[in-house]
């Protein structure tokens, strides 16, 4: 068996990929413009291949990927929805395509645009504005943890605590962390929540922020909020909601009307932006009105004289990246929200918690739900009792590869033995999730049947399990220019 | 529209297991429900809602081809074509992060060679798969020379873009850490100034290569002085320029970060971009974001997974080395297929085309009566043009006369700069639209 090239491996030299337009100005040797010892003593050592070479190979490797245009690929949390393909249309229109220094005046097109998106994102969440600056949902949150620093700074403040649950994605206390906030984590109770009395064992006048996740990360979601926005605010601390999971709520309720002062929206969830393999996102954050002039980066404001412009908030944070903004990534995101429209995104989230119910229903006998009640988009399963007869969740994650599933997310949340976490989002037939259904059970009767197909899976995949033991303690991480890959 | 998936039969199967009427009946512990959000217009079908974006993509008015003289931090650059060709195929860009490598070694695979191309061209032993941007990039450099050093302040150069000097600000602030500017002269970050700021309590020194004024700097002298006082040394280069210039690396930097912008990704105001970051190899378990590595399965196959994860949030939350998660894969992607199309002598051919065309189109608007260079040091494809008059007003003018964008007017930035005109001049400008965008200046300045 031969392993799939890399594009060096293919490389001779003497090939051409690329013709650059003749010289059409007068040349001259390169000493007269530049110092030699700024000049670089080889050329780097990139691959020589023909056009050809290069559509060959990627088109090849691509096709090594799942993605949701050929599988169902219900990963909880992330929200991996169908990406229309009129978005991307949409963002590739010519006129789009500015200079991010582009005079204001040539830019009113893009500008009207990005106040549409500002203003219909306020709506969908209850805010009072909203910054589209922060190039992804961490981003996002850092911006969260900066604006409420921010504003207890105004207020003469320093706080040194931000509250997290135990069930948070990991970015969460990361970002605190990097906001300069210790953390404190907050128990989930036996229900999957956060207790308003566990809550108010851990909030006190050095608690800068609560950040919750809202269904949570158990796809549940949380029935105090309004006891927990009281608890929070009784503090005199600031209520966070990480907006991965919104694509529950939208059009169904407003972060901002349960209390909520600070929220970040993925855009590659919830507004079906495509996750790029992991990445290009943005994480637009919406804050309450006396958040609004903490914001970071820009706001784009209507004048009636001027017409569209950018405007710093008065006592911003500052900025987290250059120039204002993902904006490719925010125009699909404006396309997706205004063909669908409120109805639209409120259909979306009821057929998101349609088809996790499903899933769930018909999953719940067999592999033990963590807390047995209905679920909102996505459900949590556990895999302990399958554990106990001899396969993990991680076997029966790469045993669906073989059945044609990319698996869900598996040992996550941290707070859930031999987690299964699956998110079907709403753009998935029920012929599917009945494949996907009859898939797991299958599986679940091989590890009593044939138990070794399950824990050496998968057997159809471009390559098999990978020992990732070996490739951490001894990191392979470039090619070496002249040599062998080990 | 409604990409919803199953069939109102369908739906009506589904509530039946479930066990329900309608999926209301699941959202009673939901409080302060709202049924209708007057603000977001109603939906659009396919044929109207595109109609809407081009009408407001219509209210644009880009400079058009071999106008925008404008760089800064974004620059024009030509694509081939087979680059926006290969990230639209689903299998790229309907997938997410590599969570589960046996089925995303396409992903792998691209990430694995993207992190190859960058430690080449940067000389550095390691690059991990993407950052946001170049300025956060920088940003996560100096978190990581504060970790690894133990030292608290960084010293940056005075001549780093404004805007990446406020996002180190930003990312710097939670860790109170201290910047200290070596301030530029004559466009320059000066030695003595950088040997004024170094000293035992610095964690790094963090020098841009061309500088925001398009300057290059000796990055040489800057890593001795560094290392010099026990601090590391980051050079933020443009990686289109490192198709000439000295690697970072062979000048003895430890970490270099930049954006890859400049490798043919659309201008698109201002993003999606994205930044890279390599280290030496002893700063590796220091690194912020997604790394691939190489692994084998049990049948001897070579494949790719993600690897070091333990430094990452998703195991090590808040002890972990950076809070990013999703970056900027796709973009990384187009960078790898543009440096591959491009090759070896591609890469260095159109740096050397940014440093001819840049060179002689400075001679020719330094003939104009009044304009003369600000600085006279070496510079790669963008320099600054000293006016005899406001470069605001020049920019107006020169743009309602021509539709020509001559550059950026310096006073955005600095006040005391506002007769400044900064213009780039990459391999998308013919002798032509240099001569039409002399003629326009001469226009202006008369």
């Amino acid at each position: 068996m031969t392993d799939i090239p890399l594009i060096f491996e293919i490389s001779q030299p003497g090939r051409r990929g690329w013709q650059l337009p003749a010289l059409d100005v007068e040349d001259a040797p390169l000493e007269e413009m530049l110092p030699a010892g700024q000049v670089r003593a080889e050329p780097a050592e990139l691959p020589e291949v023909t056009e050809l070479d290069v559509v060959r190979h990627f088109t090849r490797i691509s096709a090594l990927n799942m993605c949701i245009d050929t599988t169902f690929y219900p990963l909880g949390s992330c929200t991996m929805k169908y990406n229309p393909r009129v978005t991307e249309k949409c963002a590739r229109l010519p006129a789009f395509e500015l200079h991010p220094y582009a005079p204001t005046e040539c830019t009113q097109g893009t500008l009207e645009l990005l106040h549409g998106l500002q203003q219909m994102l306020c709506e969908l969440c209850g805010m009072h504005a909203f910054t589209l600056h922060p190039a992804a949902g961490a981003q996002g949150e850092f911006a969260g943890i900066l604006v409420a620093r921010a504003w207890h700074e105004a207020r003469g403040e320093r706080r040194s605590k931000v509250v997290i649950p135990d069930s948070a994605h990991g970015t969460n206390p990361a970002s605190a962390r990097l906001g300069g906030y210790q953390v404190v984590t907050v128990r989930s109770d036996e229900r999957g929540r956060i207790s308003p009395s566990a809550l108010r064992e851990v909030m006190d006048s050095d608690v800068a922020l609560f950040m919750l996740t809202n269904p949570n990360t158990l796809g549940l979601f949380e029935d105090g909020i309004l006891e927990i926005a009281e608890i929070v605010h009784d503090a005199g601390a600031l209520l966070y909601l990480d907006g991965a999971n919104l694509n529950a709520l939208a059009g169904i309720v407003r972060p901002g009307d349960l209390g909520f002062d600070i929220v970040h929206v993925n855009t590659h969830k919830t507004l079906s932006t495509p996750h790029g393999g992991g990445g290009p996102g943005a994480g637009p954050v919406g804050v309450a009105e006396h958040l609004a002039e903490f914001l970071p980066g820009w706001v784009v404001e209507n004048d009636a004289q001027n017409g569209f412009r950018l405007r710093q908030p008065e006592r911003s944070v500052g900025q987290l990246r250059a120039f204002f903004g993902s904006t490719g990534v925010l125009i699909r995101a404006y396309a997706y929200l205004r063909a669908l429209g409120a109805r639209g995104l409120r259909e979306n989230s009821l057929t998101a918690i349609l088809n996790a119910n499903y899933l769930r229903s018909r999953l719940r006998e067999t592999f033990a739900p963590h807390v047995d009640e209905p679920c909102m988009h996505e459900c949590v399963l556990s895999a302990k009792n399958q554990k106990k007869r001899g396969a993990r969740a991680l076997d029966i994650a790469k045993r669906l590869l073989d059945y044609g599933f990319h698996p869900p997310t598996v040992y996550f949340p941290l707070i859930v033995d031999e987690a299964l976490m699956i998110e079907p989002t709403e753009t998935e037939s029920k012929t599917t999730l009945d494949a996907f259904v009859d898939a797991l059970l299958a599986i679940d009767r091989e590890i009593d049947e044939c138990p070794d197909v399950v824990r050496g899976a998968p057997h159809s995949t471009p390559v098999g399990r990978l020992d990732e033991v070996s490739a951490a303690r001894r990191p392979v991480l470039t090619m070496p220019v002249n040599g062998a890959m080990e | 529209m409604d990409w919803t998936g199953s069939s109102p039969d369908e739906r009506r199967q589904m509530l039946a297991a479930i066990g329900v009427d309608s999926v209301e009946a699941l959202l009673a512990a939901i409080p302060r429900r709202v049924e209708e959000l007057p603000g977001i217009p109603d939906g659009l079908d396919e044929a109207s809602l595109l109609r809407q974006v081009s009408e407001l993509a219509q209210r644009n008015h880009p400079a058009g081809p071999g106008k925008c003289f404008i760089g800064a931090g974004a620059y024009e650059h030509a694509a081939p074509a087979v680059v926006e060709a290969l990230i639209s195929r689903g299998e790229f860009s309907t997938t997410y992060t590599p969570y589960q490598p046996e089925v995303s070694q396409g992903t792998l695979i691209a990430g694995f060679e993207f992190q190859t191309l960058i430690a080449r061209l940067t000389g550095l032993d390691v690059a991990n798969s993407s950052m946001y941007d170049g300025a956060s990039a920088a940003a996560e450099a100096a978190l990581l020379a504060i970790r690894y050093t133990g030292r608290t302040a960084v010293v940056v150069s005075g001549a780093m873009h404004p805007e990446w000097l406020c996002v180190l600000r930003t990312y710097l602030s939670g860790v109170g850490a201290e910047i200290r500017i070596a301030a530029p002269e004559n466009g320059r970050t000066l030695l003595g100034q950088i040997e004024t700021c170094l000293d035992g309590n610095v964690a790094c020194l963090l020098i841009q290569q061309p500088n925001f004024l398009g300057q290059l700097e000796d990055l040489r002298a800057a890593a001795e002085a560094a290392h010099a006082a026990g601090s590391l040394f980051v050079a933020a280069c443009n990686p289109l320029a490192l198709g000439i210039l000295a690697s970072p690396g062979e000048c003895g930097a430890d970490i270099a970060v930049g954006d890859v912008q400049p490798l043919g990704i659309p201008l698109s105001f201002g993003g999606p971009y994205a930044g890279y970051m390599a280290v030496r190899e002893p700063l590796v378990r220091q690194m912020p974001g997604r790394l691939v590595g190489m692994a084998r399965d049990a049948q001897g196959r070579r494949g790719f997974t993600l690897t070091l994860q333990t430094r990452e949030q998703h195991i090590r939350r808040e002890r972990a080395t950076s809070n990013i998660c999703t970056n900027q894969a796709l973009v990384a992607l187009a960078a790898t297929i543009y440096l591959c199309t491009l090759g070896k002598h591609g890469l260095r051919e159109v740096a050397r085309q940014n440093v001819v065309r840049a060179h002689r189109a400075a001679e020719r608007l330094q003939g104009i009566p009044g304009v003369r260079l600000a600085f006279d040091g070496p510079y790669f494809n963008e320099f600054v043009l000293r006016l005899p008059r406001e470069a605001g007003d020049v920019c107006r003018h020169v743009r309602e006369r021509s539709g020509i964008w001559p550059g950026l007017d310096l006073g955005r930035f600095w006040p005391e700069m506002a007769d400044c005109l900064m213009v780039c001049v990459t391999e998308t400008k013919t002798r032509e639209d240099v001569e039409a965008l002399r003629a326009a200046l001469e226009d202006a300045l008369q």
